[in-house]
C-alpha cells in the first residue's frame, strides 16, 4: 500500500441531495435498512459494524446512525459516508480513523472517506438495536416522538432509569459527558445516568 | 453562447465563488471567535453541570467554525487549510461581528450576550437552511438543533438570572445596556452580502430585526427587565475593525501556532 493511494484524514465536505423527510423514528430507520439490505455490498457494511462510537462503545457507528453509505466501485475502491452527530462532535476524527483501520486490516487499500452535512443527524437514525445497547449500558435512549421539533427538547422529568426503569426521575443539566447527552438523576434508586437526547 | 459571453458567465461565477469564501470566512469567524469566548469559562462555571454546558455549547460553535473554514478552504484551491484561517490571521483580517469578541464579562453578560445571539441564530439558520448553497444550507441544518437546545438554556438562564435577586437583576440588565449597542451591527449587510442574498447564498438579516426584537422584548420583559432604548450602535467588525478585545483573544488563542509554526500533536 502506498501512502498516496490512501485517504483517510481532511476529505472536502460533500452535500448530498437531502433524502425525502421521515416522519417518524421508525421510518428513518427503516429507510437506512432497507438501504444496507439492497446494497451490492452487504459484506462491507458488516465489516464496518465492528466500528464502534468512541465515546459509547457499545453503539456500532451504524447503530448510532453515523455511518450513512458504503460503495466500492468498479475499481474496487471503497467510499465510506459518515456523518456527524453534533457540529462539534470531537469523536468523528476518531471514527474516521477507525474505519480506516478497519477497511486496512481487511485488505482494502483504495477508499475514501466522506462527511456528509445534510441531511443532518437525527436520533430517529437510532436502531432499535442501538437503542437497546444503550439501555443495557446505562444511558437512556432518546425519546421517540420527534412530531413537533419544537417538543422535542429534554424533559424536566419522567425519563425511565436505566438501571431500575422507574420514571420517578428527574433532570439535572442539559448538557451532560458529552454534548449528546442530558444527565438526570432517578429519584428511586437514586443513580445517576445519562439521557442520549433527542435530536 | 459565443467566446465572449463565456467569459463573462466564467468572471460572474468567479466573484460568486470569491463573495462565498469571503461570506463562509465571515461566518467561520463569527463562530471561532465566540465559541472562543465560551470556552474560557471552562473550570470557571458557577457549578459543575453548568461548566460542561457551557463547553458542550463552545463545541458547537467550534465545529461550525470549522466546518466554515474547511468549506473556505475547499472552495478557494489554494490550499489552504482550516488551521491557516484560524491561526495565520491578524486580527484585521478576521471578519467577526463585534459582539462575539467582547470579553466574557460576568456570567450574567455571558448568559446576556447567548440570548441575544441565540434569538438571532435561530431565525437566521432557519433560513441558511434554504441558501442556494448546499454545504452552507446542511452547516445550518445542523446548527438550527444546537441552536434550539442553547436558547432554550440562555432564556431560563435570563428568566432565573433576571427575575432573581437584586443583585442578579442589576448585573443582567447592566450587561442588556452594555450589549444592546452591538446587536445592530447583527442586522446589517454589506455589498458583499448583498451579492450573495441575490445569489439565493445568504440570508438578507435586515428583515430578521422585527421578529428577534419581539422574542427578545418578550424574554427580557418576562424576566422583569427592560429593554434599552435604541441608542449607540458600534459597528465595523465585518470590514475588519475590530475592538482592542480581539487582539487580546487572538494572541491567547494563536500562542502555540505562533511559538511552534505547524506544530502536531
Amino acid at each position: 500500500m502506498t501512502a498516496s493511494t490512501v485517504k483517510t484524514q481532511r476529505q472536502p465536505i460533500v452535500p448530498l441531495l437531502p433524502m425525502p423527510l421521515l416522519s417518524t423514528p421508525e421510518a428513518a430507520f427503516a429507510a437506512r435498512q432497507r438501504q444496507r439490505d439492497q446494497s451490492s455490498h452487504p459484506e462491507l457494511w458488516n465489516l464496518l459494524d465492528a466500528v464502534k462510537d468512541p465515546e459509547v462503545p457499545v453503539l456500532s457507528l451504524w447503530d448510532l446512525g453515523v455511518l450513512c453509505d458504503v460503495q466500492q466501485d468498479a475499481q474496487a475502491k471503497v467510499s465510506v459516508t459518515l456523518t456527524p452527530t453534533y457540529s462539534g462532535c470531537p469523536a468523528l476524527e476518531t471514527m474516521q480513523a477507525d474505519v480506516a483501520a478497519q477497511l486496512q486490516q481487511a485488505g482494502f487499500e483504495h477508499y475514501e472517506i466522506h462527511i456528509r452535512l445534510a441531511p443532518a443527524w437525527t436520533t430517529d437514525a437510532l436502531s432499535p438495536n442501538g437503542r437497546r445497547q444503550l439501555q443495557a449500558y446505562g444511558i437512556a435512549p432518546p425519546l421517540q416522538d420527534s412530531c413537533a421539533l419544537a417538543a422535542a427538547l429534554t424533559p424536566e422529568a419522567g425519563i425511565e432509569c436505566p438501571h431500575c426503569h422507574s420514571d420517578n426521575t428527574r433532570r439535572i443539566s442539559e448538557f451532560g459527558s458529552t454534548a449528546c447527552k442530558a444527565l438526570f438523576q432517578c429519584l428511586d434508586c437514586a443513580e445517576p445516568f445519562d439521557y442520549f437526547k433527542q435530536l | 453562447m459565443d467566446n465572449r459571453e463565456a467569459h463573462v458567465a466564467d468572471s460572474q461565477a468567479e466573484t460568486l465563488r470569491a463573495a462565498t469564501v469571503s461570506y463562509a470566512v465571515r461566518l467561520g469567524d463569527d463562530a471561532l471567535v465566540l465559541g472562543h469566548r465560551l470556552s474560557e469559562w471552562c473550570s470557571r462555571g458557577p457549578f459543575l453541570e453548568e461548566d460542561l454546558a457551557l463547553q458542550n455549547v463552545a463545541l458547537d460553535y467550534l465545529g461550525r467554525a470549522r466546518m466554515y473554514y474547511s468549506y473556505a478552504a475547499e472552495l478557494e484551491g489554494q490550499g489552504r487549510t482550516e488551521d491557516d484561517f484560524a491561526y495565520r490571521r491578524d486580527a484585521r483580517q478576521f471578519s467577526n461581528l463585534l459582539i462575539h469578541e467582547l470579553p466574557r464579562g460576568d456570567f450574567a453578560f455571558t448568559m446576556v450576550r447567548q440570548l441575544l445571539v441565540d434569538v438571532f441564530n435561530t431565525l437566521w439558520l432557519e433560513q441558511m437552511q434554504r441558501s442556494a448553497d448546499q454545504t452552507l444550507a446542511g452547516v445550518a441544518a445542523k446548527g438550527i438543533k444546537e441552536t434550539r437546545y442553547h436558547l432554550r438554556r440562555s432564556h431560563e438562564w435570563a428568566l432565573r438570572l433576571g427575575d432573581g435577586t437584586p443583585e442578579s437583576q442589576q448585573r443582567m440588565q447592566q450587561a442588556v445596556a452594555d450589549l444592546w449597542g452591538y446587536t445592530h451591527e447583527m442586522f446589517e449587510m454589506d455589498t458583499l452580502e448583498q451579492s450573495l442574498v441575490a445569489a439565493g447564498i445568504a440570508v438578507d438579516p435586515r428583515p430578521l430585526r422585527a421578529p428577534w426584537l419581539q422574542q427578545v422584548t418578550s424574554i427580557l420583559t418576562q424576566a422583569t427587565l427592560s429593554v434599552p432604548q435604541d441608542g449607540w450602535a458600534v459597528r465595523g467588525g465585518r470590514s475588519g475593525y475590530h475592538t482592542e478585545n480581539l487582539g487580546h483573544l487572538l494572541m491567547e488563542l494563536q500562542s502555540v501556532h505562533r511559538a511552534y509554526p505547524g506544530v502536531s500533536w
